[in-house]
């Protein structure tokens, strides 16, 4: 099973903390691959929020390949960050490591920023075909203040590796998982967290309805909907296409992947509408065991269970920092001095939702909507 | 020398020339008579024949021959009088004196086109191999990275929709206070969608069937709805519904049908305004699985009163339904007007769908009604479908399996991104040798939205004696001898309704705990796994690839 530590913050806080709490969850073996996203970025970032960033990695040759790639569509580097690469037994040292800040393209800067979305997924989507046969180029996410770092290793050890511990990278929202190693093929785009367009989300589970779902996507005729690497990669693209491409409140995520029974439907205020998504958007129904946090471009974290309930997952914090997470005893490292009996373990009908800023969280019920 | 009497028995059949040989055993028989009487086919008869014994009494032999008149049971080699192996010989004899024997050298099919007309008959393709559904296997099992669930304590949703489903970017919907609300002033059509059970009864009409095997069977679906809470739904079959169904409130649970006679539809269409409820759906068939590009036909011998009243027609004629709607000039303009006006009846609150037979061009007929925004589903019959009546060579020859026809609708309409949209319903051979839930599950991966069964109905709940053997299956000629498939009241009375319903909830309620069966180690409960074709392999490479699925072994 996956480890989940997610931290929201009206501060900026380092990875670290999240590297920590998922070091005390750690039972076993646990390094088939560890994924950060940084969200409302801080320290260099900070005066760059606008500009989109191009986190990855690239051989010497697929660097070159990217760079003359990106001066083609018009990108002008305007800042780069690089990790303090310190080599670390058993991890294998890739060539380059980097979140590269760019400026858009001259056509672009007066556009919409629904344009200039458009152009970032498309030229991710370019980078990512160019070098996926021989590895040479990954991207995992091109978009204003987003970073994605990933790597196959134990967490802690990837720390190390990247130099976590003293670098200045901080964020107010720090998504991260550990990933047991369920695959055999460790494929750097099967890493949790998944992004797209300002959504994120990772999940501790098994999507057994992976193949309806992805073909349901796949379908949509939205470019962004490819990769499934891993079989958790369509949470988020449900997330993206319930919120983004359908414009439908986030609560209603939950309605979409953990759809009612029709006889609880009757006691919603909006049970017309919650009918017609379970009929409309039965393909997108998850099952099997599944703990999904995700966030939403406006800084909202979630959390949210399969309709059985299978997974853990824990929600605590103090005003102005949650953590949504796995297991409690995480919550136990990053936030020690909240009040444990307020922690909340969503049940299968609860949606928890920490507001922009960790401001409060609510837990909204599916029963009652 | 000549012999006294002439051996040209030349135009004579053997006994070796039949499908099936009847064991008859002198010892046992006592004589009652019963076989005879029960037999449909008059293939036995009392005989009586001339034995020579020999016979020695006393210390040393002294052989006599004895002659003696007696009675036996005698099969008949006039071949419209062939045995059609149904056992009810056997069932009916207190001495186990009597059964019939298969034989596989018979030359039946050689001789069955007596005065120039095909053989024809009732039943199902005769082809005993085992069909693509029963060589898929589930082989995606939940084991320790996932668990799996567990088919007694979980709650399963085994649902489906039947009914055109609007798309999301396409709902009436708009944003108001945080939630969302249906937009009533769009004017958008939503089509009527029902959730139903996904294994249904598919049409069998009641001209076909008996009052009692109807009835039995319209009970046992009520009974399902109202007191298990399963919604399973039946269609008619052709030739309408009586009166006092039409106007109850359990029209509901039914889906009637209108074929190319149109049987029955005058009083149907004259009883809306007296209905208290809606149907479930209404059925249009185009084709059938068992006698692609055959009309209907129900005999003379079958229309009686009942029937003369349910269709409209007087008693005792023939009533031969066309091949195919005499209206029917495309598919753009005729299948498309009616589906409209059947919607348009019942005021666009009822989900309207054709059936056809399995064919190759099923693909084209689902593109075009993917376009007709009142098409609410596709029925697709296979080859292994069963019939009242046909032609043999229909039944055994003609029509399209129903898996790989089942498999490229579902991949075609995933290639539109429409697979939620339209459902497919898939018949013809689903439970043939007996695994329902095993085969119904198969086609729901891969890509069918509910299954039809009318055979296995048939076998399960009213003991049908008909099988790939070419058992039985003369269901055309009114001399049904389970009491199913006649009107003929010395026979249907044998067929008691009430136990035919209580098979039926049985039936049912046993698939559900098969299905959850195969659901839990899948990890499969909140929807039906539609399209979850990562879940089945096939023992044959071929069919694998045919199907887009694995192949294990
Ligand atoms: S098996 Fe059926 S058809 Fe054959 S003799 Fe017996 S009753 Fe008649
Ligand atoms: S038992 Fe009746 S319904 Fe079954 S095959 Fe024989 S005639 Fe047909």
């Amino acid at each position: 099973m996956c480890r989940l530590v997610a931290i929201t913050s009206k501060d900026y806080i380092s990875p670290m903390e999240n590297i920590l709490a998922l070091e005390t969850m750690k039972e076993g073996h646990d390094g088939s691959g560890m994924g950060i996203i940084l969200k409302n970025l801080g320290g260099e970032f900070e005066e760059m929020k606008d500009y989109p960033i191009l986190s990855g990695i690239c051989s010497k040759d697929g660097l070159h390949r990217l760079d003359e790639y990106m001066e083609r569509v018009g990108f002008q580097l305007r800042h780069t960050w690089t990790p303090r690469i310190k080599p670390v037994k058993g991890i294998q040292r890739r060539d380059h490591y980097f979140a590269r800040v760019y400026e858009y393209p001259e056509e672009y800067k007066d556009r919409a920023f629904e344009e200039k979305e458009d152009l970032l997924l498309r030229t991710r989507i370019a980078l990512r075909r160019m070098g996926e046969d021989d590895e040479s180029i990954i991207v995992f996410s091109f978009y204003p203040d987003i970073i994605t770092i990933k790597e196959v290793g134990d967490p802690l050890q990837l720390s190390e590796f990247f130099g976590l511990d003293d670098s200045n990278l901080k964020a107010k929202i720090i998504f991260a998982q550990g990933r047991q190693n369920t695959n055999y093929a460790i494929n750097l785009y099967a890493c949790h967290p998944f992004f797209i367009q300002g959504y994120g989300s990772m999940t501790n589970g098994e999507n057994t309805a992976f193949v309806p779902i992805r073909e349901f996507l796949m379908s949509r005729g939205f470019p962004g909907y490819i990769g499934y690497n891993s079989d958790s990669e369509v949470f988020t693209h449900i997330l993206h296409y319930t919120c983004k491409i359908l414009g439908y409140p986030l609560v209603y995520y939950k309605d979409i992947i953990t759809p009612l029974k029709t006889s609880e439907i009757d006691g919603r205020p909006d049970s017309e509408v919650v009918r017609l998504l379970k009929v409309t958007l039965r393909p997108l129904c998850i099952d099997g065991p599944n703990c999904v946090i995700g966030f939403t471009p406006d800084g909202t974290c979630f959390m949210v269970q399969d309709s059985k309930k299978l997974r853990p997952g824990v929600v605590g914090g103090v005003k102005g920092k949650y953590g949504l997470m796995s297991e409690e005893c995480g919550l136990d490292s990053a936030i020690p001095q909240r009040d444990r009996s307020l922690d909340i373990f969503p049940m299968k009908y609860d949606m928890v939702i920490v507001r922009p800023e960790a401001e409060e969280v609510v837990v909204w019920n599916q029963l009652r909507g | 020398m000549e012999p006294a009497t002439r051996l040209d028995h030349n135009h004579q059949l053997t006994l070796k020339d039949f499908p099936y040989i009847i064991r008859w055993r002198d010892d046992r028989c006592k004589r009652c008579g019963r076989c005879t009487a029960v037999c449909p086919m008059f293939s036995i008869e009392p005989s009586v024949i001339l034995r020579r014994t020999i016979h020695s009494e006393g210390p040393t032999p002294q052989p006599k021959a004895v002659r003696q008149v007696v009675t036996v049971i005698k099969q008949s080699t006039d071949i419209n009088r062939y045995c059609t192996g149904c056992g009810t010989c056997t069932l009916v004899c207190p001495n186990e004196a009597i059964e019939p024997e298969y034989n596989p050298q018979h030359k039946f099919l050689f001789h069955k086109n007596r005065g120039g007309y095909p053989y024809r008959r009732g039943g199902r393709r005769n082809d005993p191999r085992l069909s693509t559904l029963d060589r898929l296997k589930f082989t995606r099992i939940s084991m320790l990275t996932d668990p799996a669930l567990d088919a007694g304590r979980h709650e399963f949703r085994i649902r489906t929709y039947l009914g055109r489903i609007l798309p999301a970017e396409e709902l009436p919907l708009r944003f108001v206070n945080g939630r969302l609300e249906v937009d009533k002033t769009s004017g958008k059509f939503i089509p009527p969608v029902r959730e139903i059970y996904p294994v249904m009864i598919g049409s069998m009409s009641i001209g076909a069937l008996s009052p009692t095997m109807w009835e039995g069977l319209a009970m046992g679906v009520t009974y399902l709805n109202e007191v298990e809470g399963m919604p399973v739904v039946m269609c008619s079959g052709e030739g309408g519904m009586p009166q006092r169904l039409l106007k109850s409130r359990f029209i509901k649970y039914f889906i009637p049908q209108i074929a190319s006679g149109y049987f029955g539809w005058d009083e149907i269409v004259r009883t809306i305004p007296h209905m208290v409820e809606d149907p479930c759906a209404i059925e249009i068939k185009y084709g059938q699985g068992a006698k692609p590009g055959d009309g209907g036909l129900l005999m003379a011998h079958k229309v009686l009163r009942l029937i003369a009243e349910i269709r409209g027609v007087p008693m005792g004629v023939d009533l031969p339904s066309p091949p195919t709607h005499q209206t029917k000039y495309s598919i753009e303009e005729s299948v498309a007007k009616m589906i409209q006006s059947m919607s348009m009846a019942w005021g666009f609150r009822v989900p309207v769908y054709p059936k056809i037979s399995g064919t190759r061009t099923a693909r084209a007929v689902l593109n075009n009604l993917v376009r007709n925004p009142y098409a609410a589903a596709l029925s697709i019959d296979g080859e292994d479908g069963g019939t009242g009546a046909a032609y043999n060579v229909s039944m055994d020859k003609m029509g399209h399996p129903i898996a790989s026809n089942i498999r490229e609708c579902y991949l075609d309409l995933v290639k539109q991104g429409k697979q939620n949209e339209i459902p497919l319903i898939a018949a013809g051979g689903v439970g043939k040798t007996g695994n329902l839930a095993a085969n119904a599950a198969a086609l729901f991966m891969l890509g069918a939205s509910a299954v039809a069964i009318g055979k296995y109905i048939m076998q399960a709940a009213a003991g049908c004696f008909g099988d790939e053997y070419n058992r039985c299956n003369i269901c055309n000629i009114g001399r049904c001898p389970r009491g199913i498939a006649t009107q003929d009241p010395k026979l249907y009375r044998r067929l008691d309704p009430d136990k035919v319903a209580e098979r039926v909830v049985e039936v049912f309620k046993a698939v559900d705990v098969e299905l959850k069966k195969i659901f839990a180690p899948m990890g499969r409960s909140t929807e039906l796994p539609i399209g979850m074709s990562d879940g089945i392999s096939a023992d044959d490479p071929a069919i694998a690839e045919r199907l887009q699925i694995s192949y294990a072994c």
